[in-house]
């Protein structure tokens, strides 16, 4: 984080618009790129940005695509994605991505045009109790109501982004604050008043851990998010406490990419739609290591039957989300990568033995529930399958070895890749995974891509969702961003179909996506590239293709159209109670009313 | 963490806030997002320069309910300090009414009668009522005002608790 260096000139102090310090204030702590939408709240700043050229201004062609990108940007690189909009329907039109940052635990600053302070609560034209309607949006918002307040809120809502659980934080701005003139300040050096989150773990219960983990005989690393969030050093430390432990580990989908897929010691994803074999051994672990993961409902199934024999280690910079959902006797306050430091110290400071003959016997029986191959599938005939298209495109992009970044929309597309697509290294991997927001994939790819203009970018789609924000197709097309969209076509919202089959007797209400448009055509006419496999021929060469244009690509890749996802945890149902596959569709019979009401 | 944590427990939370714009609305937020209870909430600021304020609230839930209450709490980018009273050793709690009753002849002399045995003090009177002004214990006023009732008891205001740890110790 940028450094301050001295206090602004008052030569500065007293010229500077207030739109202008804002602009100094992004500048000062690092953002490059500011995705967003004009609008008459917020001329004074896109007249700012005009005049200068520190910061490169993406316009997007809607206010929540802006933020998706932002996300996208932030998680591909570690670093505060910014967003800039208008007042009221440029400020409500954000407020998914908002929700989506938050749930994901993505550091964003959003800045929201106003109407001018003595306009508030009149309502005047274009305006919305923003700061109202963002408070359970945001991890924190701002509304600036003095111009000597303005520097300081905007230093402030970079340091609550970034640190600590990271999230998005709001500043509106009124118009005549951003009119009138007011003074700068750096960075400020000193703590934060009342803020102030603990990153580093209490040295006693992180040798409770270690003894906890020496002894066990069915150990388990589950680890999530946090490790990302926490930074590339997190995930290298990871690998390291993994390997010389000898554990397995698994990943939820927020933590993919945090251990290399590649690696023997890796058990692949976790929950609802999670390997056999890491869902088995979070089942009948003795000892559970999470690190920077959630216990969120789609990866314990049915509470009271979650992997309940163990003794549970919970590592989390947010204290809120230890003891949220499930109980831990080993509870840690920290961050991730600190914390892994740690216990890879006292691992080695600790005198006692492994039990490597328990750990081997371990092994064994989960190698047993791995020769299941529960991510199995039989391409045969013409027909795609849609496990096959993302193994494929793996594969290729593997062998072509280009730096590559998946993003995904949401449905059974998006647990494909999760499934399919293996990630080596972390923020490689951009999925909306709390909120489950379809039209995410496409602005965060535009994000990733404006971030790293060499990378290959990559949108797994499903044809329901990527109509939820096309209009960014536009975008590309502007920024001349080569990403492509990997479109798998299923003409069904494949994963409310698939609850429709198993839950509700096969009624397909309103899930047919009906009038599709031919979006090779619709690619065209964007100024970008279409392609369409229809076969299984076809695959091959149109991923090729599509990886070879250096423009921004639509491939329309027409799958099975009622292929289910699996494995797959039914709602209300334990880990060991997974369906594999369609000759146990029937499994799913069994689930109660009290499973359907879940979602 | 115990896991047959089914029983209930009242909580009386002492929280420590940046006295800022909006501050209120969070906590409050929080609570009716996250479905928590709310027994009572009572605010003011407390330090010398007005910049701290002091929210003290009731609620009840299991002890895994109140202790995701207390991390929500503290997790408030302007929250200082969160503390359970309730936890965290012997405490007071105090809580004002003001207490109407209307009435002629012997229910005044009544009335008069119980807010002695109550240390009620009247703080208003015409000749057909009175406002008694207590302190005390939420149990204390709601039993005066339940004798008050059948007397002529015409309304009630009252701030909440407050509530304040015994002995040296203080919050921050
Ligand atoms: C259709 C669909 C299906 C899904 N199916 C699955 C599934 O099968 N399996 C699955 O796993 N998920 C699935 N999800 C995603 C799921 O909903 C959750 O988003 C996900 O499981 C949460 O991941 P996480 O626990 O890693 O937590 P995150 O949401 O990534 O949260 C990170 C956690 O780490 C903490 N943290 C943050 N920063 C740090 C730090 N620096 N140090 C330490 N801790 C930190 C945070 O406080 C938080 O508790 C699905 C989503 C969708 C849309
Ligand atoms: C904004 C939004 N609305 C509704 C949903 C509910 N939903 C989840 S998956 C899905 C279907 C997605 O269809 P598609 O994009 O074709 O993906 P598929 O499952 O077919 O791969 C829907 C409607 C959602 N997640 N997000
Ligand atoms: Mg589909």
């Amino acid at each position: 984080m940028s450094a301050a260096t001295k206090p602004a000139s008052t030569a500065d102090a007293q010229t500077m618009s207030g739109a202008e310090v804002v602009l100094r204030a992004l500048k000062d702590n690092g953002v490059e790129v500011i995705f967003g939408y004009p609008g008459g709240a917020v001329l004074p700043i896109y007249d700012a940005l005009f005049q200068q050229n520190a910061i490169r201004h993406i316009l997007v062609r809607h206010e929540q695509a802006a933020v998706h990108a932002a996300e996208g940007y932030a998680r591909s690189t570690g670093k505060v994605g910014c967003v800039l909009v208008t007042s009221g329907p440029g400020a409500t039109n954000a407020v998914t991505g908002l929700v989506d940052a938050l749930m994901d635990s993505i550091p964003v600053v959003c800045l929201t045009g106003q109407v001018p302070t003595h306009l508030i609560g009149n309502d005047a034209f274009q305006e919305a109790d923003t700061t109202g309607i963002t408070r359970p949006a945001t991890k924190h918002n701002y509304l600036v109501k003095k111009s000597s307040d303005l520097a300081r809120v905007v230093h402030e809502a970079f340091y609550v982004a970034r640190s600590g659980r990271p999230g998005p934080v709001v500043i509106d701005l009124p118009k005549d604050i951003l009119i009138n003139k007011a003074p700068y300040t750096e960075p400020p050096q000193t703590e934060h008043r009342s803020y102030r989150p603990q990153t580093k773990p209490d040295a006693e219960q992180i040798r409770k851990a270690v003894r906890l983990l020496k002894a066990a005989r069915k150990p388990i690393v589950y680890a999530g998010g946090g490790v990302i969030n926490s930074g590339p050093e997190a995930s290298r430390l990871l690998g390291e406490f993994v390997r010389m432990t000898g554990f397995p580990c698994t990943n939820t989908l927020m933590g993919l990419g945090a251990f290399p897929a590649q690696d023997p010691l890796f058990l692949g994803m976790l929950g609802m739609h999670g390997t056999y074999e890491a869902n088995l051994a979070m089942h009948g672990c003795d000892v559970m290591l999470n690190i920077g993961a959630r216990f969120d409902d789609r990866v314990t199934g049915r509470l009271n039957a979650f992997s309940p024999n163990s003794r549970k280690i919970h590592a989390d910079i947010d204290p809120s989300s230890i003891n949220k959902n499930v109980p831990v006797e080993v509870p840690i306050v920290g961050d991730a990568g600190e914390v892994l430091a740690a216990l890879i110290a006292e691992w080695k400071a600790d005198g006692t033995a492994q039990d490597k003959p328990a750990l081997a016997a371990w092994w064994r029986q989960i190698d047993e529930w791995r020769s299941k191959d529960c991510l199995r599938y039989r391409q045969e005939g013409r027909i795609i399958k849609p496990q096959h298209a993302v193994k494929r495109l793996y594969e290729i992009t593997r062998e072509l070895g280009r730096e590559t970044f998946i993003t995904t929309e949401v449905g059974q597309h998006q647990m494909w890749a999760a499934q399919y697509f293996g990630f080596d290294k972390p923020n490689r991997w951009m999925t909306s995974g709390g909120l489950g927001t379809m039209g995410y994939g496409l602005p965060a790819a535009m994000g990733v891509q404006i971030a790293h203009p060499d990378a290959l970018v990559i949108d797994i789609a499903g044809e329901a969702s990527i109509l939820m924000n096309i209009q960014e197709m536009g975008t590309l097309a502007q920024y001349r961003l080569p990403v492509k969209v990997f479109i798998l076509n299923n003409e069904y919202m494949g994963m409310v179909r698939q609850w429709q089959e198993l839950l509700h007797g096969g009624r397909y209400s309103e899930s047919y996506s009906a009038a599709l448009p031919d979006f090779v055509k619709l690619a065209e006419s964007f100024h970008a590239v279409g392609m369409r496999a229809e076969t299984a021929d076809d695959l091959d060469r149109v991923i090729r293709e599509m990886i070879a244009v250096d423009k921004p690509v639509i491939a329309d890749i027409c799958v099975a159209k009622d292929e289910n996802c699996f494995p797959m945890i039914p709602s209300g149902a334990a880990h060991n109670e997974m369906i594999l596959g369609p000759e146990q569709e029937g499994g799913v019979a069994g689930v109660t009313d009290e499973g359907k009401v879940l979602v | 963490m115990s896991e047959n944590g089914n029983a209930q427990r009242a909580a009386t939370i002492a929280v420590l806030v940046e006295n800022e714009a909006g501050v209120l609305a969070r906590v409050i937020g929080l609570f009716s997002g996250r479905g928590y209870n709310i027994d009572s909430l009572t605010v003011a600021p407390v330090d010398e320069t007005g910049r701290i304020s002091r929210i003290t609230i009731v609620t009840s839930g299991t002890e895994m309910v109140i202790e995701q209450i207390k991390a929500q709490l503290d997790r408030l980018v302007p929250v200082h300090k969160v503390s359970d009273l309730t936890m965290e050793g012997p405490h007071l709690t105090r809580e004002l009414a003001l207490i109407k009753v209307v009435g002629k002849g012997e229910h005044r002399v009544e009335a008069l009668r119980l807010a002695d045995a109550f240390r009620a003090r009247v703080v208003d009177a015409t000749t057909e009522s009175f406002v008694f002004e207590m302190t005390g214990a939420a149990e204390k006023i709601d039993a005066f005002c339940a004798l008050m009732r059948p007397i002529g008891l015409a309304e009630v205001s009252r701030t909440g608790a407050v509530a304040i740890a015994r002995g040296p110790r203080g919050l921050n």
